[in-house]
Parts: structure tokens; sequence; C-alpha cells
């Protein structure tokens, strides 16, 4: 029933304790928080460091604007929207399709003007903020999500997940939503997390709930066929979030455009340790040969070097 | 220096220090270490408090003599400006504060520390006062009067003899189910109970005298003297307790004044009171005899919360047992890796328990929260703002709380009316993000999360029960250096968590 922790530590585990004393505590300074805590300065940071970002269209601010909501939203067909200081997808709101003033959610769900009304209302009072503080609600642009991933996700927008250590992207997942997760890419409420390999984007093994599985249990398809497109590239783009956010230890969820190519979705000063068993690889290793690289190397030779020596082989 | 040995040291240091007082009380002091071997020793305070108006005040209080069974070990008076004596009068000895010109909110605290004597408790009769003054009922208005006698004669045709008949004549005044002719006497007579019943019984030559006195029990705090009235028929002294009627002496009964005499007489002050506070505490025999040579020779002792009045010693002995509970959520989140709603709310919920008994508080916090769910559920279809939203679920928790009460006490199970010592703003909390949690994640996070802080709070509540922790706690506060570095290096333990073992297992097969 238990692991004997000496094999963990063993394999380079990293645990919740030294993660949040070490990595999160030790390489984070809080004073950068509200960056990545908050979508909407993220944003703005990210659009003026020329890192691409889906498109912001409007933002509510105060209880009082959402008398204005249908004009607000009356040149959008599809679009988003996220509380700026919600955490692990809370409050996320997806309409894919209009009519009139009637509204659809990815699984057919009809909305009308005054369900998203209340929804944003929930926002700004604070219902889904750490600590219910007043929020602002954001209204993005729909991500069209590239149909290399139809398969392997459900009802939702599949996000790949890399962790920046010291700006070297250290390891790699492909969170795929399921009905079971209710097509959120959270990996605890049932989403499936596909480790991939930092040498090619390809598939290396897939965990749901923590236990290992080989096809997406809602379509049926192998995740050992899955290899993502333009991955150097999405390296990049991620490893590139560390001169912006200075955290040591980074979380960035990457979206695939079908147009636009690779999205920063979301940055996460504390990401979670479900990417070790997705990868089923420990990631203290890779953190102590990072630690032992020089600290000045642009973000070129630091993808280079992730590239060359955290590939599966 | 690195930020590991900082830690180390500091945490070495704290022990060292705390478990050095520890040791010198326990070996130098003999105060013991573990709750037994000991004698109870009951700290009575009396709260003085008055309002000054600018003038000379005067202020007078019956003192406690000495009486059978209980002794006197020492007397404490607190009291920053007023000058302080003792006078004999005529009905007892009574202490005197008094000040030149006062203004303002004033509290004086008197206590005493006394003991319960250890054996068979033989009251000694008290000696028969044979020239007690006849009382007439000539000063009351005739109807009153007249009223008073037909209730003594209906009592007296009731009743056998004088016992029966003081029996008689106190249940008819009692605070269930008065008399008709007792409401009126209380009601226009101008005088309290106990003066109307002395008055009554005097009246009929019966010997009896007033005594107002306090059940020595652990911890009361801001409690009332207990009227009683003790009753002569020529053989034996019998006890009436104003509402239960007669009742047996008993041993921890202390007699705080006896007779006539005012309790607190305070001139040249307005809104004057006095409230009682008892306080319950274990010490060796040994520490009894020379306590006073004991507190010369130890500063130590000097700071420590003994010196400080009884309802505070009490608050203290709750809140001393709140790292200990800190301890058992920092121990099970950090090495076990349960997941509670709410990082303290286990200890608050714990401390309730202590309160309630574990069992009835356990199904009294599941009935407030499921009943909570389902009103919140509801609540959120209305789209309510937060803060209106956590404010009616707080008032439906409060609703749920005295309904619950009124329930019990018709169906006479007694445990539920201890439910207010649940915190409601707490529970109110719980039950926002409990369903803020069942809506995002479903009910199973609602279990686990739920389940987690129950299970940390029942654990904390053991630990705070436990009579070898409350009897440490509370006399080597020291302790709790001790309890702070084993939870500063908790805090730098960056090993696997329990759960992470069972988490991580399927990368080590």
């Amino acid at each position: 029933m238990f692991a004997n922790p000496f094999k963990l530590k063993k394999l380079g585990i990293l645990g919740m304790n030294k993660r949040n004393i070490q990595y999160i505590g030790g390489e984070n300074d809080r004073k950068y928080y509200p960056l990545v805590d908050n979508k909407l300065k993220t944003k703005v940071v990210a659009e003026n460091a020329d890192i691409a970002v889906p498109k912001l269209l409007a933002t509510i601010e105060r209880q009082s604007q959402l008398r204005k909501l249908q004009d607000i939203l009356a040149p959008y067909d599809k679009f988003v929207i996220k509380p700026a200081q919600g955490s692990a997808g809370k409050g996320i709101l997806v309409i894919v399709k209009r009519e009139g003033d009637t509204f659809f959610k990815p699984n057919g769900q009809r909305l009308e003007l005054r369900d998203i009304h209340r929804d944003i209302s929930n926002i700004l009072s604070g219902l889904y903020s750490l600590g219910g503080k007043p929020d602002v609600a954001m209204i993005e642009e729909l991500v069209e999500f590239d149909p290399i991933f139809e398969r392997y996700s459900y009802e939702g927008v599949p996000d790949i997940r890399v962790i920046i250590y010291k700006g070297y992207p250290a390891m790699a997942m492909l969170r795929c939503s399921t009905k079971e997760s209710d097509g959120k890419a959270n990996l605890h409420q049932g989403a499936v997390g596909v480790g991939i390999d930092m040498a090619s984007g390809k598939a290396l093994f897939a965990v749901q709930h923590d236990d290992p599985v080989i096809k997406h249990p809602d379509t049926g398809y192998d995740f050992s066929e899955l290899e993502i497109p333009h991955w150097e590239k999405m390296l990049t783009l991620s490893a590139s979030c560390y001169e912006v956010t200075h955290l040591g230890y980074l979380g960035v969820d990457i979206v695939l455009d079908k147009n636009l190519g690779p999205l920063i979705l979301e940055l996460n000063a504390r990401p979670g340790l479900a990417i070790q068993i997705a990868n089923r690889t420990g990631a203290l290793k890779r953190f102590d040969m990072i630690d032992k690289r020089s600290d000045n190397a642009d973000i070129t030779e630091r993808v280079t070097f992730s590239m060359n020596h955290f590939g599966a082989q | 220096m690195s930020r590991k040995f900082q830690v180390l040291l500091l945490a070495l240091t704290l022990t060292f220090v705390g478990l050095f007082i520890v040791w010198y009380k326990v070996s130098v002091l003999g105060i013991p270490f573990l709750p037994h071997e000991k004698s109870s020793v009951y700290k009575v305070g009396a709260e003085i408090s008055f309002e000054g108006k600018n003038k000379a005040v005067l202020v007078s209080m019956a003192m406690p003599q000495a009486q059978d069974g209980i002794q006197i070990l020492s007397e404490d008076v607190a009291s920053s400006g007023f000058g302080y004596a003792k006078a004999q009068m005529e009905d007892g000895k009574r202490a005197e504060w008094s000040k030149r010109t006062v203004t303002g909110p004033q509290i004086i605290y008197y206590s005493l520390e006394v003991m319960i004597e250890p054996g068979e408790y033989n009251p000694k009769p008290p000696i028969e006062s044979s020239e007690q003054k006849s009382e007439s009922l000539s000063d009351l208005p005739s109807t009153l009067s007249n009223t008073a006698k037909i209730l003594l004669d209906d009592v007296r045709s009731r009743s056998a003899d004088t016992h029966s008949f003081a029996a008689q004549l106190i249940q008819e005044f009692s605070d269930k189910s008065p008399s008709q002719a007792a409401k009126i006497l209380i009601a226009q007579g101008g005088e309290t109970k106990i003066d109307i019943l002395y008055r009554l019984l005097r009246y009929r030559h019966i010997s009896v005298r007033k005594i107002h006195g306090l059940y020595l029990e652990s911890a009361r705090r801001n409690i009332a003297l207990t009227p009683m009235l003790d009753v002569y028929d020529g053989e034996k002294w019998q006890l009436y307790d104003l509402n239960k009627g007669k009742v047996t002496r008993d041993k921890n009964f202390f007699i705080w004044k006896q007779g006539g005499g005012s309790l607190l007489d305070v001139t040249g002050a307005k809104k004057s009171n006095i409230r009682f506070s008892i306080n319950e505490r274990q010490v060796p025999v040994q520490y009894l005899l020379d306590k006073k040579e004991l507190l010369d020779k130890a500063a130590i002792l000097d700071f420590s919360l003994f010196t400080l009045p009884v309802s505070e010693q009490n608050a203290y002995q709750h809140i001393l047992l709140v790292p200990f509970g800190a301890l058992v959520v920092v121990l099970l989140r950090v090495l076990i890796g349960l997941r509670t709603s709410g990082t303290f709310m286990p200890i608050l919920i714990a401390l309730a328990f202590m309160e309630t008994t574990l069992f009835a508080g356990l199904i009294m916090f599941i009935v407030i929260v499921g009943i909570g769910l389902v009103i919140r559920s509801y609540l959120s279809s209305l789209n309510l703002l937060l803060v209106a939203r956590i404010s009616a679920v707080m008032i439906v928790v409060i609703m749920i709380m005295s309904f619950m009460s009124i329930l019990s006490f018709k169906l006479g199970i007694k445990e539920v009316m201890t439910i207010t010592f649940f915190p409601m703003i707490i529970l109110a909390w719980t039950i926002e993000r409990m369903s803020i949690l069942w809506e995002e994640e479903g009910p199973k996070e609602v279990f686990i999360q739920g389940g987690g802080s129950l299970i940390v709070a029942v654990f904390a509540y053991f630990v705070m029960s436990d009579p070898f922790v409350s009897h440490t706690a509370f006399n080597f506060p020291e302790l709790l250096l001790v309890v702070l570095a084993v939870i500063i290096l908790l805090g730098r333990y960056s090993g696997y968590r329990l759960s992470e073992l069972i988490r991580f297992k399927s990368m080590v097969d």
C-alpha cells in the first residue's frame, strides 16, 4: 500500500513539503506572485514582451457595468469568460455558439443572458478568487483549438503544462479533459495527464487519477500515437516566461490555436506534482542538473539544453 | 549561517529553555509533573465593579469566616490606589476599601485560596442563638400583611412540624411555580425573596439564619452567591435552597456570608456589582503547606499565571490548550497529508467538542452542516452577493442552533443545549466553502475535506482533553516553548508525506 520513501528519494521524486520549502519558498519571490495570480496582469506583461496570448476582448470590473452586458457581448459569437484571480480553472465559462440572446456551452447546454449575468456577478463578488477578494471578469477570444487534439479531448481544450525551472523547461505534460472532469483540464477532477518527451514532443505515458491508462476513456484513442506539433516553439515560448515573471519554479499552460499556433493561457507559481506521475520520472534529478548550469544562458541555449538532456532516450 | 542551521539552533534553544524551567519547577519547587498525587485547591475570586462619580468612595464587603470542613489557605487583594483595611463588625468581618476621589469604572479583586479538608465531613451543629429578634409584619400595608398571614395559616394546615412548615413555605416561593400569594408578596413587598421568607419564618418564631455561599466546582465564572436558609426546630439544623428546597449540607458548599448584614455596600459610586468566580487547581500537599514561603523565594512564580485573577486563569486554561491543537493540525497536515477545510477550523471545532462531549458534538456538527448545505444550495439559486449570502447562511445556522436547543429541551436531551459552544461564524464559512466545493469538485471532495477536518478535530480533541496535557499546559506554560520548537522544526520538514507514499506508489512498481 505504501511506497518505500527511500526508493522515492532515489528516483528523485519531489514531494509536497520539499516543493513548498525549497522550490516555491526558495525560488519564487512573493512580490512577483500578483503578476501570475492575476491573469489580467499576466496578459499585459506577456503582450508587452511579445509573448503570444489569447486576445482580450473586454473586462468587467464593476457590478454596474453588467447593465451594459448585452452591448458588451453584442459583437461576439464565441468567447471565454474567466475570473482574473481564479485558481484551478474555477469560474471559467466557455461559449462556443450564439443564437440571438441564447448562448451555448461546449456540451450544448443553453444559457440565457441572465445566466451569464449571474456568473459574472459571482466573479466580481470574489466567489472564485483566493480569500474571496473582489475580482475582475475577463472576456477573452475563444481559442480554436487545433484539431490534432480532437481525438484526445472530451468537450474541452486540452492544454500543455510545462514546468520551467530557473528558465529551463524541465518537464511537460498534456492535460486532456474527460467526461468525468466535466470538460476541465484538471487532473484531480479526472482529466488525463500525458507525459511528453522533452526531446521530440511525443507522448510517453498517460495517467488518470494517478493510475496508468493507455486509451482516452471517452474517445478510445491510443495516446501512444500522439505527437505535439511546434514542439520547439512551444518550449521556447514557455521558457521566455521566466524573464517576464522572475519566478524560478513556474508552471506554464499553453494551448494550441488552429490559426495562431501556441498561446500562453495561464501561468502558475505553485505548479503541482502529478506531472511526475505522467512522466514516470522524478523532477529532482532534472532540477539538480539545471542547478549546475550557469545562470546567464539565453532562451535558445536553455531550450537546446533541455531537449538534449531531458529526452526519453 | 545557513537557514537550516538557524532553525535547528532556534529549536534547540527553545526546547532547552522550556525543559530547564520545567525541570526547575519540578525538582526544586516541587510542583508535580504528573496530574495525580495531589489535592484540589479552589481559588474563589470576588470581582467588585463600580463607577466613580468623582467623589470619595467607601466599599465594604462581607468576608467569609473560618468554617468547618473548608480551610482558608490565603487571601489576596488587588485594588490599585485604594486603601484596604479589615474591620470587625457585629455581624462578622468586613473588608473595606477607600479612596478620596474616584472617577470612571473601577474593579477590585478579592480572592481566597481554600481547600476542602480531607476525611469525613462532620459539621458541628451551629450554636443556637436564642436572642433572635422577633419580626412583626406591621410595617407592611394591611392587605399585604393579611395576604402573608393567610398564606402562613394555609401552609401551617398543610404541614406537620417546623421543618415541613419551612419546606412548604419555601416551596410556595420557588421560581418554577410560585403561588399567587407569594407572587404578590414578592412584587409588592419591596424585599428580596430571602428577606421575605426570613421575616415570615421569624414571625412564626422559628429560628432561622440567612446564608449566602458558593459550591466549590471547577471553572465557574461570573456567578452570584447562592442564597440559603438554615432552619432550626429545637433539635437539628436543616439547610434549604430557595429553589431546590431541602438540601443536605454539602462538603463543598463554601459559606461566604451568614446573618443579616449586607454583602456589599458601596458609597459614593454607582452601578456597583459583585460577581464571583471559582477555579480548581491540583497541587501537592507539600506545596500547600509552604506556599507562602515558596512564593517568596521563587521569583519565577511571581510571573506565573497563578498570580492572575481567577477568571483570567480560567480563560488561560483553555487558551493554553490551543497550541497543542495547532501541533496536531501541523502534524496531520505535514506528516500525514490530510486535507482540511480551513487551516485552523478543526481546532475551533475541537474546542467546541470539549464543551459538548465528543459524540454529541460530532452529531450536532454534522446535522448543522448538513442542513446548512441544503439551505445554502437554495440560496445559491437566488443569485446573492457573497457577503449577503454568508450572512444569510450565518443567520440560518443560528436558527438551526436555537431550534435544536428548543427541540432537545422539550425532549429532555440535555447534551444538545451545549450547541451554543459551536462558533457560528466558522460554521457559516465551513458551509459556504463545502458548498462551493460540492458545486465545483463534486461530493467526493466534500467528503475528503470534511472528513479530514473532522478527523483532525477529533485528534485535537483527544489531545486537548487529555488530563495530562491540560495539567501540564496550565502548570508548565513554558512547555509552549517546546511546542513552538517542534512546530518550527516541522515547518522545515521537506520529506514525503504519508499520503504521498500512496500517491507515488505506482512510480516505484
